[in-house]
């Protein structure tokens, strides 16, 4: 049977980790090949640099890390943050990325999914979707989530399945950082629209709250960061706990 | 040992190219006829779509080239799809190696089928030291069905072949290079036949 994925995001800046990252063995947290490494090795099923690098002499930096990522790390990854074109797109893959994710540059200019997904393949192309709720609804926001728009989530979650989307990744803004569960109804919803995986990304705080966005909110993968970078919720543990409550992963 | 992959513009073939440096062997990239012939193993890789990968491959005369291999051959992902009699990916004809066909998986699972999976009822050297049930990474719209050459067996849906062997040619659905150590144990099998 497919199994369900965990996946730790990393942010990139100038090619360094920043987020604050607490690995005991680690000789250099910063360093985002050792860091993969180790998830890879504590069984992280695939890996999300997100680039938040605001230079070009920065993203020049993201190239080499991804380069180096691909020498070394024998999981998959994707390569997310300030992608908008096919130049670019391509350059990360000839570096040996295995998918990009785009979110702002699709909004503004949603020919970019038919493209990339041409050009390289639905299986690489991951689309990201920030969003909260105004009113009830729940609204695609830009720029990391600083922005609102009046797109519907579901609407445009759809639409770029039919462009040729070969996944989603859905942050919801109102759960992110919250540590308080993943958005599983939205989540839900979305895994019965479409039929391609969705990542359940944000709000993620305990073993508990992966069991729910696998079960009630149907996701195909689940992505964090500080639960892991902190060490607060150890893979092999969560996996293993998954495990036990019929959930399938990869041991 | 002299491997070399075939370059024919199709995917992401660093990661493979990685994977065997890993293993200590430095893979040639090539679409050079001689270089592929003078190979000790040859690896066949592929991503993207069926038609305008077979299409590159006729252009280049791959397509004529590589059935008359001796040494081992291993296709990977749309690489062990391309060996197939055919597929419904852009209804592109196959090379024909393998005597099945490859269809896209019925919309009642997601498709694509990206992530983890299990391979079991392994057979041949190629899974050597592998354990039945062992993870692959794997994505892909369409699969190959089975046929007496099925040397892996995947569930999605439905049960099919992750894996194909037709006398020197092997083919896998699955990507080694990104399976973690298990998929490198599969690499280095693959050398060592």
């Amino acid at each position: 049977m497919l199994t369900k994925r965990i996946i730790p995001c990393l942010d990139i800046k100038n090619g360094r980790t920043v987020k604050g990252v607490n690995f005991v063995d680690l000789r250099d947290a910063g360093d985002p090949v050792e860091l993969a490494k180790q998830y890879a090795e504590v069984g992280a099923d695939e890996l999300v640099f997100l680039d938040i690098s605001a230079t070009l002499e920065g993203r020049g930096t993201t190239l080499d890390m991804v380069m180096r990522v691909a020498e070394q790390v024998n999981i998959p990854f994707t390569v997310g943050g300030g992608i908008s074109s096919i130049e670019h797109v391509d350059a990360l893959l000839q570096c040996g990325a295995d998918k990009v994710s785009i979110n702002s540059s699709a909004v503004k200019r949603p020919e970019l999914v038919n493209e990339l997904s041409n050009k390289f393949g639905s299986q690489c192309v991951v689309v990201a979707i920030d969003a909260k709720q105004i009113n009830g609804q729940w609204k695609v926001h830009l720029a990391g989530g600083s922005i609102p728009t009046e797109i519907d989530l579901f609407e445009w979650a759809k639409e770029v399945e039919n462009r040729g989307a070969g996944e989603i990744l859905f942050t919801s803004m109102d759960h992110d950082g919250t540590k308080n569960g993943f958005a599983n109804k939205a989540l839900a919803k979305l895994s019965d629209t479409l039929n391609i995986p969705i990542i359940a990304s944000g709000g993620a705080g305990s073993v508990q709250h992966f069991k729910d966005t696998f079960i009630e909110g149907k996701s195909d993968a689940a992505l964090a960061a500080s639960v892991f970078h902190f060490g607060e919720i150890p893979i092999p543990e969560l996996k293993k706990e998954l495990k036990e409550n019929n959930i399938e992963v990869r041991l | 040992m002299k491997l070399v992959i075939i370059n024919y513009g199709a995917g992401n073939i660093k990661s493979i190219q990685f994977a065997f440096k890993r293993l200590g062997v430095d893979a040639i990239l090539s679409n050079d006829p001689d270089e592929i012939v003078a190979a000790d193993k040859i690896i066949f890789p592929g991503v993207g779509e069926a038609s305008s990968a077979m299409k590159m491959l006729r252009e280049s005369g791959l397509d004529v080239l590589i059935p008359t291999l001796k040494q081992p051959v291993l296709g990977i992902c749309l690489g062990m799809q391309l060996l197939c009699k055919s597929t419904e990916e852009g209804n592109t004809k196959g090379i024909g190696i393998f005597q099945t066909d490859v269809k896209r998986f019925s919309n009642d699972v997601k498709v694509p089928q990206m992530g983890w999976n299990v391979i079991k009822d392994l057979k041949s050297d190629l899974f050597k030291g592998i354990k039945e049930n062992e993870y692959m990474y794997l994505v892909h719209s369409y699969y190959a069905e089975h046929c007496n050459e099925t040397i892996a067996k995947t569930d999605y849906g439905i049960n099919y072949a992750s894996a194909l062997q037709h006398n020197n040619f092997y083919g896998v659905q699955f990507h080694p290079e990104k399976s973690s150590t298990a998929g490198a144990k599969i690499l280095q099998n693959f050398l060592k036949l």
